[in-house]
């Protein structure tokens, strides 16, 4: 219930500074790259961070969900039309992960990276070379329909899907795998089915971020979704804490936070993003939050420190 | 006929230049397991040392081919040192990430100082700038140069790798680490040692391709450093041979879709031959399955 209020909470007060325009349309898009960030770090976190397989080919899923929902919506621009383009687009990339997910799974780790960035690289030459994607030059003018609100519930609704699959017991057999892949099959735990069921909702809910980011930003292009698009998703997760939801959160705000304080200085930014990222690994490798969750018993447990309250929930 | 023997030529001059990439990969990989992402970087920088020495301090080739591999020695050895040694123990998923970090570090470090715009070679003079023609197949000495430096680079480690005692403590550290420190060698030192190794044979590659393709850029390095992994990994990651192999066998494939195909997928070709092996044989083409033990 307190969860409830804190998300009602949290959209009514944006939606009031959007309507009341202290966030700019140029904050507002900082807000829908924040929010598409968030979609796609927490859905690598479910493959990386809990189930402990390393892909490296998140912007491949994400560049399918985009194409797929920016064409069908530029043959039907309604918001229905938007919304059939969204789901075709994330089962679309939820189909390509179970093709691309039979087969590489059963590689591990460092493999499996591989496979999966040849995968989005192999993507991105074909969207490159098709003709209804229009080729290098992209797609562009598709119409908009995404605003602070469809951003928000799809953001809450792919975090609420996510940490519900991992309270499940499917989840925590992806969680087993994470720590040992043997002792998990041991068990009795199919580890390619839940290896692949974790792959699928990742490659899904990519889509969804990539189907939000055609229609929120209206123009595509292949070269968006490359190697740089991955690792940038990569970076949030880890930077967020591998195997923490709140941490993605945090680190996907925190790293929008950086890029547009350090956007007045274009050539030094990715200097800095890169030394950022090793100095990271060498003095905190676990990311902010380890495997840890804020979660809303910290407030109450703070409140438990004051003498004036004596309320109890 | 004829065409075909053309395409053979141009695929072992893109080829020998793979496969020197690919070396420094499959030995940092079969010593410590790191996929090293700044390798295609380290072939960047050389090909702008040598880009410096020749224009900048008018130097002939074979000079500025050594300085450069001295300069991505030392740049390698350096690397080693600052980014990756503190994470010796840390997660495998850490120190890929470190790697990735250096390589972004050292793309958009080299672009703050040179600028994002691409630079032509100064073009080879003297018998170097010559061709022979064999009926309609057209061999240039640059080509033969490749081969020939490359040949020489590869003999050069093969001694160094079965002939010496630094090479034998790499052979064994690659094999068993902790086996190899209980023995008395100094694991650090050969892990650096490989690092210096393999970056002096990527930036000799960075400045073949530079006389080779004339230009050069910033991000040269990205793409045919995932090639050159690719090549190492179907070879079988972790064997000297099998680099050598992968990156003619990636070279010529290349040449050959561009040439028949359409030049528009032959990245597209390469990482879809990655993932076939991935599936048929994970261990490469020169690979032995291992048991794997709990």
């Amino acid at each position: 219930m307190k969860k409830l209020i804190g998300i009602v909470l949290t959209f009514v007060i944006i939606q009031l500074l959007i309507s009341t325009n202290i966030i700019n349309s140029y904050l507002q898009a900082t807000l829908a790259t924040i929010c598409i960030n968030i979609i796609l770090a927490v859905s690598l976190n479910l493959i990386t961070g809990f189930t402990g397989q390393f892909s490296l080919g998140h912007a491949g899923f994400m560049s399918i969900g985009a194409y797929t929902c920016a064409i069908i919506v530029m043959r039907i621009p309604t918001v229905p039309g938007f919304l059939l383009g969204l789901l075709a687009g994330a089962v679309m990339a939820a189909l390509v992960g179970i093709l691309v997910g039979l087969p590489t799974l059963r590689l591990r780790g460092d493999y499996l990276a591989i496979a999966t960035l040849g995968m989005a690289e192999i993507i991105k030459v074909i969207f490159t070379n098709l003709e209804i994607t229009n080729g290098a030059a992209g797609l562009s003018g598709i119409p908009r329909f995404v605003n602070w609100a469809w951003l928000f519930v799809f953001t809450v609704g792919t975090i609420w899907l996510i940490t519900n699959f991992l309270k499940s017991s499917h989840g925590r057999a992806c969680i087993s795998i994470r720590e040992d892949e043997i002792a998990a099959e041991a068990m009795g735990i199919n580890t390619t089915k839940y290896k692949v069921t974790a792959f699928t909702i990742g490659a899904f809910c990519a889509g969804i971020a990539g189907a939000l980011y055609a229609s929120y930003f209206y123009f595509l292009k292949p070269g968006t979704f490359g190697f740089l698009k991955s690792i940038d998703v990569l970076v949030i997760v880890v930077l967020g804490g591998m195997g923490s939801i709140s941490g993605s959160i945090l680190a996907a705000i925190l790293l929008a936070l950086i890029s547009t304080l350090l956007q007045a200085f274009p050539e030094l930014r990715m200097v800095i993003y890169s030394l950022l990222l090793i100095v990271i690994m060498i003095f905190r490798p676990q990311g902010l939050m380890g495997s840890r969750e804020i979660s809303l018993s910290v407030f109450s447990k703070l409140r438990g420190l004051l003498p004036s309250k004596k309320g109890r929930e | 006929m004829e065409q075909l023997l053309q395409q053979v030529i141009n695929g072992i001059s893109l080829g020998s230049i793979y496969a020197l990439i690919a070396l420094g990969y499959t030995m940092v990989y079969g010593i410590i397991k790191l996929i090293n992402f700044a390798h295609g970087d380290i072939y960047m920088i050389g090909a702008y040392i040598g880009y410096f020495c020749m224009t900048t301090l008018k130097l002939d080739f074979v000079s500025s081919l050594l300085i450069a591999m001295v300069v991505c020695t030392l740049l390698g050895f350096a690397i080693e040192k600052i980014a990756y040694k503190p994470l010796r123990n840390a997660t495998r998923i850490a120190v890929l990430i470190t790697a990735i970090g250096v390589s972004l570090f050292l793309e958009y470090g080299t672009m703050f100082f040179v600028k994002a715009s691409v630079r032509t070679y100064p073009a080879l003079t003297g018998f170097l700038s010559g061709k022979l023609q064999f009926g309609s197949v057209i061999i240039t000495m640059q080509q033969i140069l490749i081969l020939a430096v490359t040949i020489l680079l590869m003999v050069t480690l093969q001694f160094i790798v079965k002939r010496t005692r630094i090479g034998r403590a790499m052979r064994a550290a690659s094999l068993d680490n902790d086996a190899a420190q209980l023995m008395g060698i100094n694991v650090d030192t050969t892990i650096s040692f490989t690092f210096a190794l393999g970056s002096a044979l990527a930036g000799a590659a960075g400045v073949l391709v530079g006389v080779y393709y004339n230009s050069i850029n910033p991000l040269m390095g990205v793409m045919p450093g995932l090639k050159a992994f690719v090549a190492a990994v179907l070879g079988g990651i972790g064997l000297i041979p099998g680099a050598v192999i992968g990156g003619y066998l990636i070279g010529i494939i290349e040449v050959f879709v561009s040439g028949y195909g359409n030049s528009m997928y032959r990245d597209a070709v390469v990482f879809a031959i990655l993932i076939l092996i991935l599936i048929v044989k994970p261990t490469g083409i020169l690979g032995k399955r291992s048991r794997e033990k709990v």
